[in-house]
């Protein structure tokens, strides 16, 4: 596999660093190198974030920032208002968002022609099995459907393990993480 | 073991590997994370560590050049204002010859108040007789953490390795650790040529010493300066005969027959490497050094590897605020100052504050370097690239 960057979007709170975070330490699970940072500033509650991931087969040598992303995925859709988050998409980018509104209704706010565009419903996922709107863990779903970057069951696996590591005493929490990432998964759409 | 560690994760592993005798640290603003994640190693029981958590950086190198003295296998972690801190304590540390680890995360210092990466932290204690590692990534910060403990031993000389703030420290990447078992075999004991509680053999550290014996203290200790690179080469070649990953004291990439070179260190070191690729592909004979060992100065490797390109741009994350350009610069120009083979040398201080430096600017670097070999002429020897106004 080729170089491959991806972009998150969020809001100080949303865990758009720790996707980026589970996904590479699934990818290196799964013997990929990768690099996974988040972009550093005078972080607060619901300002926007971003995070990076790059994944390839061969060892990443580069440590510049992340322009031209083939993926962007967004974790909270009043963003689109606000920041350009198709900045440096190429023509056939792949752009993931958290709504409620169809890929076509996305597509369009964009104002995106060639790029492929996938929704999923993360927050009310989220909501209906943790009761809680943190639409992180099930967009990882949504992202390894769009994207086929890993393999599902390996990437399931390996956000188990570090949940389980982060939440020793709450395996409630482990396992509607991970039940939100399998609906996702099924409920994401073009 | 393959894992995905950032910097701060990957020298904490170390140093919960090494598992030294002493470690005492305080978490100045801005703090490295690798403190937290050790003393947690600490809680855990993971470690035998005695973790001293004092009031200041001051108090903390103090205390890791007590316990050095006392004959203990020490290591600390600081950044930024926090290593400016222990400045007094540095010289002292060198002075007494006594071999404490830092592991380091490189940021600015204030003021303007920044947290993210430069090097002018460990630039403005290049002075205080430490050896200074600057790694690239996170394996090599994990492996030079390692080797530290053992050249700054056999040299008794007190060692920084640092990593490039969030770029390295917070960014996660694959890191092969070494088998836990593993490390304290190749570190072995600490040897002790005399100790503060051998009492049986009492001796004097850090007493007055005027005008009659100073000068031949300090003399001693440039003279292991001047003898350690021999030594960190045989660590480093120890560690690759053992565990695979083989460093050089100067790394030079695509150099044999690069027409213009960069100089750089750290992790834009990495970034320089895919800009070479890029540009060995369109037929541009371009090269790369990087220095890793910065302290001592790497003359000899350094003064071999700047001599065959016919023009160098230094590239440097700091500056001397003497109107002379940037510490690594100054070092390369002087050390060229006899040479035959002089190249053509330019000076681009970047990326202050975290700056990012892509691979299109330092392309655009390499192409100002050929226009330097294409006129024979640097226009001007020092510039600030990628600020506003210039």
């Amino acid at each position: 596999m080729a170089l491959l960057e991806i972009r998150w979007h969020g809001r100080g709170g949303q865990g758009a660093k720790t996707a980026a975070l589970l996904i590479g330490d699934a990818a290196v699970e799964t013997g990929k190198y990768i690099q996974a940072f988040p972009e550093y500033g005078p972080e607060r509650m619901g300002a926007p974030v971003f995070a990076f991931n790059r994944i390839a087969d061969e060892p990443i040598l580069q440590h510049c920032g992340i322009k031209t992303p083939q993926i962007v995925v967004v974790l909270d859709p009043t963003l689109m208002e606000t920041v350009d988050v198709t900045e440096g998409l190429p023509e056939d980018g792949v752009v993931l968002v958290n709504s409620q509104k169809s890929a076509e209704e996305i597509k369009k706010q964009l104002g995106l022609t060639s790029q492929k565009v996938y929704v999923v419903d993360a927050s009310k996922i989220s909501k209906e099995i943790l009761d809680r709107d943190l639409p992180n863990t099930p967009m990882l779903g949504a992202l390894i459907k769009a994207s086929r970057l890993l393999e599902f069951e390996p990437m399931l696996a390996s956000v188990q393990n570090r949940l389980k590591k982060k939440f020793p005493n709450r395996p409630e929490v482990v396992q509607g993480n991970i039940k939100a990432i399998k609906r996702a998964y099924e409920e994401v759409g073009v | 073991m393959i894992v995905a560690r950032t910097g701060n994760e990957a020298m904490a592993e170390a140093m919960r590997q090494i598992n030294p005798d002493v470690v005492a640290a305080y978490p100045i603003t801005p703090a490295t994370e690798i403190v937290q994640l050790f003393s947690k190693f600490v809680n855990d029981g993971l470690v035998d560590t005695e973790f001293v958590p004092v009031e200041s950086e001051h108090s903390a190198c103090s205390a890791c050049v007590g316990a050095s003295a006392s004959g203990a296998r020490v290591m600390t972690s600081t950044s930024s204002q926090g290593l400016a801190l222990m400045h007094e304590i540095l010289f002292i540390a060198a002075g007494l010859r006594l071999p404490i680890t830092i592991c380091l995360v490189n940021r600015s210092l204030s003021s303007p108040i920044n947290i993210h990466c430069d090097h002018s932290d460990t630039m403005a204690s290049r002075d205080a007789g430490w050896l200074q590692i600057y790694t690239e990534n996170a394996q090599e910060a994990y492996d030079t953490t390692i080797q530290l403990v053992k050249i700054a031993e056999q040299a008794l000389l007190p060692g920084i390795a640092s990593t490039d703030a969030f770029i390295i420290s917070h960014g996660m990447e694959r890191v092969e650790l070494i088998d836990d078992k593993e490390v304290p075999k190749f570190l072995g004991e600490r040897k002790l040529n005399y100790s503060l509680l051998d009492v049986d053999n009492p001796i004097t550290l850090g007493p007055l010493d005027l005008q009659d014996y100073f000068f031949e203290h300090k003399r001693s200790e440039i003279d292991a300066m001047d003898n350690v690179l021999p030594i960190i080469e045989k660590v480093q070649k120890e560690f690759g005969d053992k565990f695979g990953r083989y460093y050089p004291i100067v790394d030079e990439y695509k150099m044999d027959d690069a027409e213009v070179a960069i100089l750089v260190m750290g992790s834009t070191g990495g970034t320089a490497k895919v800009t070479v690729e890029r540009m060995r592909e369109k037929g541009k004979k371009v090269g790369l050094v990087r220095a890793r060992v910065y302290r001592p100065f790497p003359k000899d490797a350094m003064t071999k590897a700047l001599s065959k390109p016919k023009v160098v741009g230094v590239m440097d994350r700091s500056d001397t605020m003497s109107t002379l350009g940037g510490h690594l610069y100054n070092d390369a120009r002087s050390i060229l100052y006899k040479s035959d083979k002089q190249p053509l040398m330019k000076n681009y201080i970047y990326g202050l504050g975290g700056r990012d430096i892509s691979i299109e600017e330092i392309e655009a670097i390499y192409g100002q370097l050929f226009d330097i070999q294409k006129s024979g002429e640097v226009d001007k020897d020092v510039v600030y690239f990628g600020v506003r106004g210039e």
